[in-house]
């Protein structure tokens, strides 16, 4: 029986794939944001998951305003990444898993989450940022993906609690599947940050202490945030704890804090990154 | 639809605003491929055109202004692939909006750590 080894939330934002391709990880700025990540590619390297489970957000490179699923699922034997505007490179692709994809697809849909199915999915930098944080050396990385879009860009969204309901459906999909496979979650996106507007560059430290802290002892009480609230609280991409409250989700009742670090500013956000497990 | 006005400085994009937008981020989409990019700077009034931009979307993209572009129901992802042309990141498109020097831009968010 394949079961969830861990859950990975992480920050994902543009800048980070920047500094790692000029290879500034050292320098003064972002030293502090990248020393969190070595014990998190510890436990990845000695775990070896089989599956990683990607719960993202778009950013406009495969969803545009004409058809825009609220949550749509990978089934691919590959996925792509691709240039969004900036010039970014294509990268070798990432080994996908076509049929754990149905089966995660055949238990979601049956459990009444309705995920639009993509043989087709380019991935972006929500995707392919944290995979450059947790494998540095893609070589190493065994695991083979399952994207899982969610819709930040255009109200409504996902409220929080259907996303952690999403990751509970994620969680039993995972433990219904015959193989005994290791599967690691990894949500991404996050913590506070707000790009536009006149109150561009707002962070609160506090509300994402909070968040990092209740998602491992109380996620409910974080579903019980609207998303208005959650975008006054936490700016208007500090909704994308949603993907975080999805991860939760999928884990069990009880977890236990494997690692966790948290960092401002990295770029105009609240960096975050927490390991799970489930509690024994 | 939500109320866009009770968060400060805030638009929430949601259906409306998407609609008003539309053509404005189609256009900001197309900026996703090199050649697209190069049109645009090639002959921008007839990239212009060919999306179907109304004139506050126009003046807003001649602006290079991003507060104008969202009230003119732009869309910061799609957006950040307009400003991408000129390289602008998010932090320069930051102190634009709140009429920061970059460096002081800088300086407020790493208050935020205090």
């Amino acid at each position: 029986m394949a079961r969830i080894v861990g859950g990975i939330c992480t920050s994902h934002i543009p800048a980070i794939g920047a500094a790692i391709a000029r290879g500034a990880q050292d320098d003064d700025y972002w030293r502090p944001f990248f020393k969190g990540y070595p014990p998190v590619r510890d436990w990845l390297a000695e775990t070896k998951p089989d599956i990683a489970i990607m719960i993202y957000n778009d950013h406009g490179l495969n969803f545009f305003l004409d058809k825009l699923p609220t949550f749509a699922i990978g089934a691919a034997a590959e996925y792509q990444n691709a240039d969004e505007g900036w010039g970014l490179p294509t990268l070798p692709p990432y080994a996908g898993d076509p049929e754990f994809s149905w089966h995660l697809i055949e238990s979601l849909v049956n459990d009444e989450f309705d995920l639009t199915t993509c043989q087709e999915m380019l991935v972006d930098h929500a995707f392919t940022v944290p995979i450059a944080l947790l494998w540095p050396d893609r070589s190493t990385m065994t695991a083979k993906t399952v994207p899982i879009s969610v819709n930040t860009v255009q109200h409504p969204l996902p409220t929080p609690k259907r996303c952690y309901d999403l990751g509970v459906a994620v969680g039993r999909a995972v433990a219904s599947h015959p193989e005994d496979l290791k599967v690691v979650v990894i949500a991404t996106g996050g913590l506070s940050h707000q790009l536009e507007g006149k109150r561009a560059g707002f962070i609160n430290k506090a509300f994402d202490e909070m968040c990092m802290r209740d998602l491992i002892e109380d996620p409910l009480a974080l579903t019980r945030f609207s998303i208005h609230e959650l975008v006054e609280h936490a700016g208007s991409q500090g909704v994308e704890l949603i993907m975080w409250l999805a991860m939760r989700g999928a884990l069990g009742k009880d977890v236990a804090k494997l690692h966790s670090h948290y960092h401002i500013p990295v770029s105009n956000t609240g960096a975050g990154l927490l390991l799970l497990e489930n509690a024994a | 639809m939500t109320d866009s006005n009770n968060i400060p400085g805030t638009i929430i994009f949601d259906g409306r605003v998407a609609m008003k937008g539309y053509a404005l981020n189609k256009m900001c989409y197309s900026f996703n491929t090199a050649e697209n990019r190069e049109a645009f700077l090639r002959d921008e009034d007839a990239y212009c055109k060919k999306f179907g931009l109304n004139e506050q979307q126009r003046e807003a993209i001649r602006r290079r202004n991003v507060l104008d572009l969202i009230d003119a129901g732009g869309n910061v992802y799609y957006l950040a692939k307009f400003t991408g042309i000129f390289g602008l990141n998010v932090q320069d498109i930051g102190a634009q909006q709140t009429g920061m020097s970059i460096e002081a831009f800088k300086e407020k968010l790493k208050a935020a750590g205090d």
